[in-house]
């Protein structure tokens, strides 16, 4: 807020309560009607007459009471424009406190865990339940609720590992993070190459094919593909580049698809979560994923 | 009729020309101590009611308190039933049959809630109990007021005063003992080691009980309850009201007793002025039925006592109806009451019927987001749910999840879960079905959970289940 606009809510604001009160005081005391009797103040509309019915005085008490609330309220917490009141209170400090009480509160619980391998928290099963229920609020979005993946996001719950399926690997791949780049072939390859290389491709897993296209293309796939996908296609998981032949395909197994992936290329990317979770956290969402697929 | 004289009690108006107040200034009740009637069906209701506030909280069930609502784990015990805050529902269906009930009751006898039953005037009556034991009946305490600073007016106050606190502070660890065990609260009070919490609402409800019932009393009644308000369009000319006969007691005033009061133009009343000392909120019911009556019937009871010792015959102050006072007779069966007891029966036996048939245990089924179908390298098409499943009951139970609605569907997923008495459970599952058998994008399918040791706990819930648009 600029200066200006403080001020003017500063001012509205203290006007708004100061007039309140003023009110309060000015119409405590009044003339009485003339027409007052004992019973009515004197005021009639439509046949309608006012008795004298006061308020008890601990009303006005409270009346008071709220203002002077306000008002101590008002030094002690931000709302006066740009004053931030003498407790520096900020809700950004007041979450940055309540995180800190919630990890007092369930650093125990984790660090039950946190001295265990990957492989001796498979026999945990309330380990294995927080992991599922971080694995849910964390990864379940893209790897879907059972973690069997998606269009362009790893299943994870079968054996086939674009990067290894060891413990340190998965740990690694969630507090890291990876990128999957495959580079765009198209303006190499040319229109004809990359179908070439399709028909050779899709021929690694059996998949239809075109045998004459498939015998072109192995040439170019030797030339360009070899240093990442291996000589025999089955992939290198230092790399990350997936074997291609299996059907475990992570971008669609049709020819339109695969072709696709040759000519633009693809940019998989997993986000790294070191600064999102904590140590303890990721250890077990890694035994967690660890145990969708070694049951 | 001829003008009842009033005693005005109100501040003086400002005849003239000095300036007035628009705040009354609040004049203070004191209550004179009565017996009769009326007083000891109160006690008998106010010591069932404080009785049931002090001591449900130390009934055992099953091995746990039986009346306990733990708000951490969002899970409220009652005898052998659990709720959860899904049960909301139920709550309000018993909120709006028990304000049925008073609805009944008011249009049947009046304020009979404020009378002998609200808590605000239990504990009014128990704090002017306690007050009466320190500093003695009305006039004492009068005096006491009036007099200047002593040490005996020292004692008396401090001695009420601390019992004052002592009943609220014993009020409010009773209340406390309904959110955390009262077995384990004692103990924590008494070795002072309460967590944050307790110790904050133990403090409050003890001031707030303090004050409430010491100081404020019946201005709660008179300028806060809502119930007050509204109750005046529940009467009717059959209510039972509490009212003075002014037919019999006027011309009120002095005699001497056995005196032919008849022929000096006298009516019953003799103009002592108990009624008015014994009511709780200070009103005159010579005045007629006035909104700040709470129907307690002190005045009966006092008024009753004078007739007696006069020789009179009782009911000068009565329960009686609008009707019965103008000489015509009391309607009792009339079609609001029926109208309000159709209903509550109606609503009483739904709702006995939902509690009965109520089963222990919630699903609700979330779809996957971000996906409405994957291809499986199977060739197969998966969709994936999240099924919530919440055991609300106090046992431990093991629960078959099956899946039907499409020819071949199969589920990956453990199809058997055991969830612990009071326990949410997320369990993920994917189903998949064959493409060819596939005809329409989308299928309605049904997901069965039963509890594998007890065949009445089962839930069918509806979901779908997306596949490709066919070519």
């Amino acid at each position: 807020m600029s200066a200006f606009w403080g001020a003017w809510v500063t001012v509205i604001t203290l006007a708004v309560i100061l007039g309140c009160a003023w009110l309060l005081l000015v119409t405590r005391r009044s003339e009485p009607h003339k027409e007052a009797t004992e019973e009515t103040l004197g005021h009639a509309f439509d046949g309608i007459e006012e008795f004298d019915n006061p308020l008890p005085g601990w009303w006005l008490n409270m009346f008071i009471a709220t203002i002077i609330f306000g008002l101590v309220y008002l030094t002690l917490y931000p709302g006066l424009g740009n004053f931030k009141g003498v407790l520096g209170w900020t809700s950004t400090n007041q979450w940055e406190e309540e995180m800190a009480h919630a990890e007092e509160v369930y650093k125990p619980i984790f660090a039950k865990y946190a001295t265990m391998s990957i492989e001796d928290l498979q026999a945990q099963p309330e380990g294995l339940k927080m992991g599922q229920r971080m694995f849910a609020n964390n990864c379940s979005l893209c790897h879907g609720a059972t973690g069997a993946g998606a269009h362009g996001f790893p299943n994870l719950t079968d054996s086939d590992w674009l990067y290894g399926g060891a413990p340190a690997t998965i740990q690694q791949t969630i507090a890291n993070g990876r990128q999957g780049a495959m580079p765009p072939w198209g303006a190499v390859l040319g229109e004809e190459g990359v179908r070439d290389v399709t028909n050779y491709v899709l021929s690694l897993s059996a998949s239809n094919h075109d045998a004459d296209a498939a015998a072109r293309g192995e040439q170019q796939f030797q030339a360009l593909c070899t240093a990442c996908h291996g000589a025999d296609g089955k992939g290198v998981q230092a790399l990350g580049a997936p074997n291609l032949t299996d059907d475990i395909w992570l971008y669609g197994s049709t020819f339109e698809k695969v072709s696709h992936t040759i000519r633009t290329g693809r940019n998989g990317v997993m986000p790294a979560h070191k600064d999102l979770l904590s140590d303890d956290k990721i250890q077990l969402i890694t035994a967690y994923v660890y145990s969708l697929s070694n049951k | 009729m001829n003008q009842i004289p009033v005693k005005d009690v109100t501040p003086k108006s400002n005849k003239g020309d000095e300036r007035y107040d628009l705040y009354a200034k609040r004049e203070h009740i004191y209550v004179k101590f009565y017996k009769g009637f009326f007083k000891n069906l109160r006690t008998i209701s106010g010591f069932i009611m404080l009785a049931m506030f002090y001591g449900f909280s130390w009934i055992q069930w099953d091995g746990h308190q039986a009346i306990l609502f733990d708000l951490p784990s969002r899970q409220f015990n009652i005898f052998g039933l659990t709720f959860w805050p899904q049960d909301f529902m139920l709550l309000s269906w018993l909120l709006i049959i028990l304000a049925f009930v008073l609805f009944f009751v008011t249009v049947f006898a009046g304020r009979l809630w404020c009378g002998y039953a609200c808590p605000q005037f239990v504990w009014t009556w128990f704090f002017i109990w306690a007050e009466r034991v320190a500093e003695g009946d009305r006039n004492q305490r009068m005096r006491l007021d009036k007099a200047p600073w002593s040490g005996k007016k020292l004692v008396k106050k401090a001695t009420k005063h601390f019992l004052w606190i002592a009943i609220a502070a014993a009020s409010a660890i009773a209340f406390v003992g309904y959110f955390t065990p009262i077995r384990e609260l004692i103990p924590s009070v008494l070795s002072w080691d309460l967590g944050p919490w307790e110790t904050w609402w133990i403090g409050f409800l003890t001031v707030a009980t303090y004050a409430n019932a010491g100081w404020l009393r019946e201005q709660v009644c008179i300028y806060m309850c809502p119930y007050a308000r509204f109750q005046s369009v529940m009467f009717d000319q059959d209510t039972l009201v509490i009212s003075y006969d002014d037919t019999r007691g006027e011309n009120r005033g002095k005699r001497k007793k056995n005196s032919d009061y008849k022929a000096e133009g006298l009516g019953d009343c003799i103009d002592c002025d108990n009624c008015v000392h014994v009511c709780p909120v200070g009103i005159d019911i010579r005045d007629g039925l006035q909104y700040e009556c709470v129907a307690c019937g002190a005045c009966v009871d006092a008024c009753d006592d004078i007739m007696d010792r006069m020789g009179y015959e009782r009911g000068l102050v009565r329960y009686t109806t609008e009707h019965a006072l103008e000489g015509g007779k009391t309607h009792i069966l009339r079609p609001r009451l029926i109208g309000y007891f159709i209903a509550i029966c109606a609503m009483f036996i739904a709702f006995s019927y939902t509690l009965y048939s109520r089963i222990p245990l919630e699903v609700d089924i979330l779809r996957d987001r971000g996906q409405l179908y994957v291809e499986a390298s199977n060739g197969m098409i998966e969709n994936v749910y999240t099924l919530k499943l919440a055991n609300k009951s106090q046992d431990d139970h093991r629960f078959s999840i099956q899946v039907t609605g499409i020819d071949g569907l199969t589920m990956s997923g453990a199809s058997e879960v055991l969830i612990r008495a009071g326990e949410l459970l997320d369990h993920p599952i994917s189903l998949q079905a064959d493409p060819r058998y596939l005809e329409r994008p989308n299928y309605n399918i049904m997901f069965r959970v039963q509890a594998l040791d007890d065949e009445s706990i089962l839930i069918n819930e509806e979901n779908r289940f997306i596949g490709p648009v066919s070519h």
